[in-house]
């Protein structure tokens, strides 16, 4: 049987190595087989998450030979196994150990973004009217996994460390969605220029690159999101014309 | 000494899937303070794997639709053991659980005239399944998450727990660990709400991830309450079988309500060969008629690939071991074929199915719009699990709470698809709002050091030992056994050693031994996680055992029929406790509960009927298993 080292990185907030696994390798494996086999094997105390084993869940993110990369769904047949594969914890976030990260700022961070405020129901019996085409890009948007590798990638948050001042890719698509729920009577755009930082995006993509779920995120999220706060604070005759509204309504 | 870190609040809720996560917001709504434990991080649970959609009765897309169908079609599918309470309150809460997830920003796909669409399922009459593709589970899980959130909740990510604590006979709190530093720490609540899912890792092909491995079971039976049903375990007829190393991961039944077939290396639809009595009358009985169903016309019986889960993972099964099986050991599952009919086939099911699109061509290189799938049977789910009463979801135990797929009751001896999100919908925000009504009457109970002091001892004792028993080895050699003994068919023969095996299985388990130390050490943790694999392997044999028919996911080779005496009035169910020291007691075919349904099914009228008078019924003894759980 083919065999495959692994070059896995040990260690914990203080430090550590990378240490060498060499396991068999069967037909179909993905990185994430590997992993629990070494760990099953070699390594009990090999520390990684994972859950569904189908790309669903978004635990098992990590950086594969330097991609960010979920590893259940990185098949060993698309990597060179002459030499070893190396599996890092991801680098925008503080690692606790081996391959776990403290994501836990992700999820104080969506805390802090005004929830969901719906219209009134449409029917009498406390339900809404919305039409398909009309929901398909929010969708989109609410297929994110939470896997947080473009989190990862984003270079603000992983080589500027600026997680105090711009939410990252993944809350971005997240207020987008509620901004385009066709429901939703909240406006989040003052936050998004003030304290959510979204000016910090230079739309390099890499998010978008680097999402399993395929998610348009520039494109369709955060480029239209710009735009929205641009329109509010940025438009000259907008201004003058809210200026106007203001003086009108005193 | 107990000065471990001490949190205290109203209601626990022990598991943050769909039925944890529903719970703890209603009763955090209901003003009293929650904690919510889960061994993952949030939103990771297996909810966020269910894919097909909620069944309710909304009928939007069939207007003949309304909880009785629904209610009938889960008694039918449950082969009249279920709890009928639960079936009841479960078809008529459903729709308005589905409408709760909307208002809180559920995007479900939707109808032409703007209301939310209903698919196709199996053993439901009609479309009935809230969706969005096929990842409905997804969507409901992080609604339930970004709702929750701001609800006040104190979550506690990545913890587990290992004991429940109990002042007298009263459940006042939990004793775990935080799996980061692992640290122990003790929970004090006025009530708690079990809600930890299910048992796939007592299996080796499962579509479970690590985490189920029966805790709540195991909490409960070992505090005292009492499991039901525990034989019934959900074989999925569709799981991947290529590669070996997907084998077990979740094929949708939606594929099936879309126009999926299952055909054998012959290429013959084997589905039409083998139609259960009770759903002759609404299964198509040719493939012209069941693809029109699949369509919307509503006047077309159902395909006989949307026939419940039980039967057609035998039916697969007899057609790999009568040797028409696909290459890798499974059979076919063809939505390709519907090119022939539809002419953007590709665009349509990309659309439809799009997360199983995904699934087979990153991990089997198969481009679903354009060949077949191959798939077996993988466990799925539990119909068995802590007894409740239906109304309140509370067990026997006072202060002990459970929903989801740890109770049990609603779905008798086979789950329909679908039913589990509405179940941990329906059932959660039952169990939350009485857990808070239960924690307002009552204050925190004393909290037995004793208990706690012992199970920390047991807890450390891994790392002490001297021998080299590996933890997932242990586990591996359960899975295996499992898998082929107490699997689809099941006979006596084959049982009774497992029964034997499980004692020398408690004792490779107590000799585990675990290096490194206590932060984030996965090993330590699935040695910790095989007392629960045990206890609920231990419960299911002997329900197995005792169970002499075949019944919904029940197989016997032995007793391959129905035994109308055992379910007749649709309660009888097996009951598993602890029945002191070292004895697991089964006090079988007692009628569950103080009331027999009554229960036309051609005018669909319910009626209740006391039999207290018949608690318990000429097959009622009481079996006992010296020696074999702790």
């Amino acid at each position: 049987m083919k065999t495959a080292t692994f070059r896995i990185w040990r260690g914990d907030a203080k430090g550590g190595e990378f240490r060498d696994y060499t396991t068999e390798v069967s037909e179909g494996m993905v990185v994430l087989d590997a992993v629990n086999q070494i760990q099953a094997t070699q390594a009990n105390d090999l520390a990684c998450r994972w859950n569904c084993k189908a790309g669903k869940c978004g635990s098992c993110s990590a950086e594969v030979n330097g991609m960010p990369k979920l590893m259940c769904m990185t098949r060993m047949s698309e990597l060179p196994l002459d030499r070893p594969i190396t599996v890092e914890p991801m680098k925008a976030f503080p690692v606790l150990k081996d391959l776990i990260t403290d994501v836990s700022w992700n999820f104080r961070v969506k805390k802090k973004i005004k929830k969901f405020k719906p219209r009134p129901p449409d029917a009498l019996d406390g339900t809404w009217r919305m039409q398909q085409q009309d929901i398909d890009r929010v969708q989109e948007f609410r297929k994110c996994i939470e896997c947080f590798l473009c989190q990862d990638v984003c270079h603000v948050l992983r080589d500027h460390q600026m997680h105090e001042q711009f939410i990252g890719p993944r809350f971005l698509i997240y207020v987008a969605a509620l901004e385009m729920h066709p429901l939703d009577t909240e406006n989040r755009i003052d936050e998004l220029r003030n304290t959510q930082g979204i000016g910090y995006c230079n739309i390099t993509k890499c998010c978008t690159k680097v999402c399993p779920e395929n998610i348009e995120i520039t494109d369709n999220g955060i480029i239209p999101l710009k735009e929205r706060v641009v329109d509010d604070f940025y438009d000259p005759l907008g201004w003058i014309w809210k200026r106007l509204k203001k003086m009108l309504n005193r | 000494m107990s000065d471990y870190e001490t949190h205290e609040h109203d209601v626990l809720v022990i598991g943050a899937g769909g039925a944890g996560l529903r719970a703890a917001i209603e009763a955090s709504a209901a003003g009293v303070s929650v904690g919510l434990v889960c061994k993952s991080l949030l939103g990771k649970a297996h909810t966020v794997m269910a894919e097909g959609g909620i069944a309710a009765a909304l009928a939007n897309v069939d207007e003949r639709d309304n909880w009785k169908v629904h209610f009938a079609d889960t008694m039918r599918g449950g082969q009249y053991v279920n709890n009928w309470r639960m079936a009841e309150l479960h078809a008529k809460e459903a729709p308005d659980r589905v409408r709760d997830l909307e208002a809180w920003g559920a995007v479900f796909d939707r109808t032409k005239d703007g209301r939310i669409l209903q698919r196709n399922f199996g053993g439901h009459k009609y479309p009935r399944l809230a969706h969005v593709g096929d990842r409905t589970g997804l969507e409901m899980i992080r609604t339930l998450q970004d709702h929750g959130i701001h609800q006040g909740i104190d979550v506690y990510m990545e913890h587990t727990i290992l004991s429940l604590l109990k002042d007298g006979d009263r459940v006042v709190g939990a004793f775990g660990y935080e799996r980061e530093r692992g640290r122990f720490k003790i929970f004090r609540a006025k009530a708690i709400v079990l809600a930890t899912g299910g048992i796939g890792r007592a299996y080796k092909i499962t579509s479970n991830s690590w985490e189920y491995t029966g805790d709540g079971h195991s909490l409960a039976y070992d505090a005292g309450a009492e499991l039901i049903d525990m034989e019934f375990v959900q074989f999925h007829p569709t799981g991947m079988v290529w590669p070996p190393s997907v084998s077990g991961i979740l094929v949708t039944e939606g594929v099936r309500g879309d126009g999926g077939i299952l055909t054998n290396k012959d290429g013959r639809r084997f589905m039409f060969d083998d139609i259960p009595a009770s759903y002759k009358a609404q299964t198509a009985d040719n493939e012209e008629e069941g693809w029109r169903y699949c369509q919307g016309d509503k006047n077309a019986r159902r395909p006989p690939e949307l026939l419940t889960r039980d039967h057609i993972s035998r039916c697969i099964v007899r057609e790999i071991k009568e040797g028409r099986g696909s290459p890798h050991g499974g059979v076919f599952l063809d939505i390709s074929w519907i090119k022939q009919k539809l002419p953007n086939s590709a665009e349509y099911i990309k659309r439809k199915l799009p997360s199983m699109y995904h699934q087979f061509k990153q991990l089997a290189d198969i481009d679903i719009t354009e060949q077949a799938m191959e798939v077996g049977p993988t466990t799925h789910y539990i119909m068995g699990g802590v007894r409740v009463d239906p109304d309140t979801q509370i067990s026997r135990l006072p202060g002990l709470f459970a929903a989801g797929e740890c109770a049990a009751g609603i779905n008798g001896a086979n789950r329909l698809g679908g039913n589990s999100l509405s179940d941990l919908l329906v059932f959660g925000k039952r169990a939350g709002e009485f857990a808070a009504k239960f924690a307002k009457k009552n204050s925190l109970g004393k909290i037995d050091n004793d208990k706690i002091d012992i199970t920390a001892r047991e807890a450390l004792a891994p790392f002490e030992r001297a021998g080299n028993e590996n933890p997932y080895q242990v586990q591996h050699d359960l899975q295996e056994i499992m898998q082929h003994s107490v699997g689809i068919v099941r006979n006596e023969n084959e049982m009774k050693p497992v029964l034997e095996r499980l004692k020398e299985f408690r004792d490779r388990a107590n000799g585990v031994r675990v290096s490194g130390n206590r932060e984030f050490n996965p090993g330590w943790h699935t040695a910790l996680d095989l007392k629960n694999l045990l206890t609920v392997a231990e419960a299911i044999t002997c329900a197995a055992l005792e169970r002499k028919e075949s019944r919904g996911a029940q197989f016997r080779e032995d007793y391959p029929n129905r035994d109308d005496a055992l379910g007749s009035g649709g309660l009888g169910s097996a009951r598993v406790s602890r029945a002191g020291d070292g004895v697991l007691a089964i006090a079988d075919f007692s009628w569950a509960f103080d009331a027999q349904l009554v229960w036309h099914e051609t005018t669909l009228q319910i009626q209740r009927k006391f039999v207290a008078a018949r608690r318990r019924n000429h097959h009622a003894r009481r079996v006992r298993y010296p020696g074999i759980s702790r």
